[in-house]
């Protein structure tokens, strides 16, 4: 090695004569043919790619044959349109963190927000959003702050396209719905609110989004149900799941049966946080958040609960106590359930046995941290099993099992062929179909079908995104589903989280929250139409 | 070796020589490398769906970073992954071609440090990602970033190569 490098700088540095550079450089037949050497390489280079790319091909086409599934893209073909339409005048109940997601999908963002969205570079989406017409004209919150910047939220109407409407804060709820210029509420208060809430708005002539929970008992959910039936309001529950691409993959899925017959669903959630555990009145750095007697309505935060002395614990920790609340049940299950009766509809279940208890966050709390439920459809052959934990964060997924095939359904979906299917036999012997691992998966972010996934990209699928695509651009979900319940509005159409869903929904919840409760198998009785 | 006694078959490449055996050598690196780097560039630029996203999110050590601030700016990472993919298919074609190899070969020498150098296999740095067997500093990247330079040093193009026509074109043209 060494001799050879000497040897290069050595005839480096001697110039060579004229005769010798022209000898060398003459083109000859033989030379110029040396100097072609890569071209048998990049031939077999190409025949292979060419192999490999029509192998792909076939086996991808095959493998969605067998399936039964075609390319399968979702568009909302109107969206985006930006017509100018009447602006509808919302009140928001309840400003707190959620509202501000609302309110940024409905398209007004507190200013210092937008300026560090710019600043990150990630407003571009929000700015592309379609313009939904309406204005934020009132805000309603027992908390000063919060109400504050709720007006600093609806004055900065960046991206609403409204003329700018005055926006009033009203001491009390009740004084929005008594309000002629408010067309529709939107409430995000704590839970023990909704229900009460939203028969009052109903009752007043308001369109209703409610955020989930439903209902904090059965009395007011019958109440609420009948309200609404008997309405001409449109009735949205705030569950965005099913705007999703993913998720509309995934119902074409089921539909084709794909899966073959289901009989058991698992759900679960896997936090591990204390502010997963709903440990909230601290900010990011250990210090107590805002918040006094002063500044604070408590009578009104408390509502129709029981008298308790002010308390920032209770004010930001709702989530822990029993009377505003029914914890892993009304926070995190309601979204699975949602999701698996908008895909199967499978309404109120027949009987709801839960257990569990406070295992990890030895707390002041009341409420249950790992919680199982189980859910019997009898006439349907199915069960329904959630369990939640709040101190392992090991992803446990939310899977439909069917005989043919198992789907894990996240932001993206997973499907696993089983491997003593009936539907898939053929394949499965054949050799197309491995039943180790996922057979497809579907990428929202693309939009369509890719059969064959590499091994990172398998591993990725299950993380994910809270955003959809729509026709090639980033949508928030939120605001696809406040979308649809605009256009209901206008058009006095019947939106996907309807009264009866969000109706089976809050029986379900409020089953398994009294199994708890009264450490007993708990029953629906179809013909009264009530828990037993 | 000694410089007054010459091998029976030599190849003179641009005033170095190398015996058959170590030209063939020479040869088959090259190939192999150019090969490996051209699917790699061919089968992102067929991929819709493939991004580097998914690789530097998994950055850590000196790049981590810089890694960081192209994810932030979703332009960035759209040009990141267009010159990346397109840059790794003109590398392969340079390579197997011989056609302008030593810029290829260094340039793709570089790039495939920064791979090594985003996700470097030291103590202590976990990635989510399977790795390709067992590995501890040294990798089959830093390897294969090693024997690419190690080919810019050891030209085969001049006569093995398209670049064989570059300097009779100069000379014409001059």
């Amino acid at each position: 090695m060494d001799d050879q490098e000497k040897k290069i700088k050595e005839e480096k540095n001697i110039p060579t004569s004229e005769a010798t550079e022209k000898k060398s450089k003459e083109i000859s037949r033989r030379n110029a043919l040396k100097a072609f050497v890569g071209i048998p390489v990049g031939g077999l280079f190409g025949f292979e790619l060419a192999r490999k790319i029509n192998y792909d091909k076939n086996r991808r086409s095959r493998i969605v044959q067998e399936l039964g599934l075609d390319k399968m893209e979702f568009s909302i073909p109107d969206y985006g349109k930006d017509e100018a339409r009447d602006i509808i005048r919302i009140g928001i109940i309840g400003f707190g963190r959620r509202a501000e997601q609302l309110a940024a999908g409905l398209g007004f963002m507190h200013p210092d927000e937008v300026e560090r969205r710019t600043n990150n570079n990630t407003i571009k989406s929000w700015l592309e959003q379609e313009n939904l017409n309406v204005a934020i004209t009132g805000i309603c919150d027992v908390f000063d702050l919060h109400a504050k910047r709720g007006l600093e939220i609806a004055n900065n109407n960046l991206r609403s396209g409204a003329s700018k409407l005055p926006v009033k804060r009203y001491p009390t709820y009740q004084d929005m719905l008594a309000d002629k210029d408010i067309d529709a509420v939107i409430i995000s208060t704590p839970d023990h609110h909704h229900g009460f809430m939203a028969i009052e708005a109903t009752k007043a002539g308001k369109h209703v989004y409610l955020e989930k929970s439903v209902a904090h008992t059965e009395e007011e959910l019958n109440e609420l149900y009948h309200v609404v039936k008997n309405s001409q309001i449109t009735f949205q529950l705030g569950h965005q799941i099913t705007q999703s691409t993913v998720f509309k993959q995934a119902k074409e899925i089921i539909n084709k049966n794909v899966l073959g017959k289901i009989t058991l669903i698992e759900t679960t959630s896997n936090r591990n946080t204390s502010e997963g555990a709903w440990i909230r009145h601290l900010d990011a750095n250990g210090n107590p958040k805002p918040g006094d007697e002063k500044s604070i309505d408590w009578m009104q935060w408390l509502g129709n609960t029981p008298y308790v002395p002010f308390s920032v614990d209770r004010f930001y920790n709702w989530t822990k106590w029993f009377a505003y609340d029914t914890g892993l049940i009304g926070q995190l299950f309601t979204h699975e359930f949602d999701a698996v009766n908008q895909l199967l509809r499978i309404g109120i279940p027949k009987s709801v046995s839960s257990s569990g208890g406070i295992y990890y966050w030895k707390d002041n709390r009341e409420m249950p941290d790992s919680l199982h439920c189980v859910f019997e459809y009898p006439d349907k052959d199915l069960t329904l099993l959630y369990s939640g934990n709040l101190a392992s964060s090991r992803s446990r997924g939310r899977v439909f099992m069917g005989h043919d095939a198992s789907m894990e359904l996240g932001n993206n979906i997973k499907i696993t062929v089983d491997r003593n299917s009936t539907q898939y036999k053929q394949g499965i012997a054949s050799g197309l179909i491995d039943t180790s691992e996922p057979m497809l998966s579907f990428n929202p972010g693309a939009g369509q079908i890719d059969a064959v996934t590499s091994a990172s990209e398998r591993y990725y699928a299950d993380r994910g995104l809270t955003n959809t695509i729509i026709g090639g651009r980033q949508v928030d979900v939120t605001h696809l589903h406040l979308r649809e319940w605009l256009n209901c509005i206008r058009e006095n159409k019947t939106p996907s989280a309807h009264i009866d869903v969000a109706y089976e929904e809050g029986i379900a919840c409020i089953m398994a929250h009294r199994s708890y409760l009264e450490k007993r198998q708990v029953f629906w009785d179809e013909v009264n139409r009530k828990i037993v | 070796m000694r410089s007054n006694r010459r091998p029976k078959k030599c190849f003179t490449m641009r005033r170095i020589q190398y015996r058959k055996s170590q030209l063939i050598f020479l040869l088959t690196l090259r190939f192999a490398i150019g090969w490996h780097v051209l699917y790699e560039g061919i089968s992102k630029v067929i991929n819709p769906q493939w991004t580097s996203a998914d690789f530097l999110h998994e950055s850590r050590g000196i790049l981590a970073g810089f890694s960081e601030w192209i994810l932030s700016n979703p332009n960035l990472l759209a040009t990141v992954d267009l010159l990346n993919a397109w840059g790794l298919v003109l590398i392969g074609l340079a390579l197997i071609f011989g056609f302008l190899f030593r810029p290829a070969a260094i340039i793709g020498s570089i790039l495939i440090f920064i791979y090594y150098l985003s996700v470097p296999p030291l103590v202590g740095y976990e990635y989510t990602l399977p790795s390709d067997g067992s590995n501890l500093i040294i990798n089959r990247t830093l390897i294969e970033a090693i024997a690419l330079f190690g080919l810019a040093l050891f030209p085969t193009n001049r006569i093995f190569g398209l670049d064989y026509f570059i300097p009779s074109l100069f000379k014409r043209k001059t």
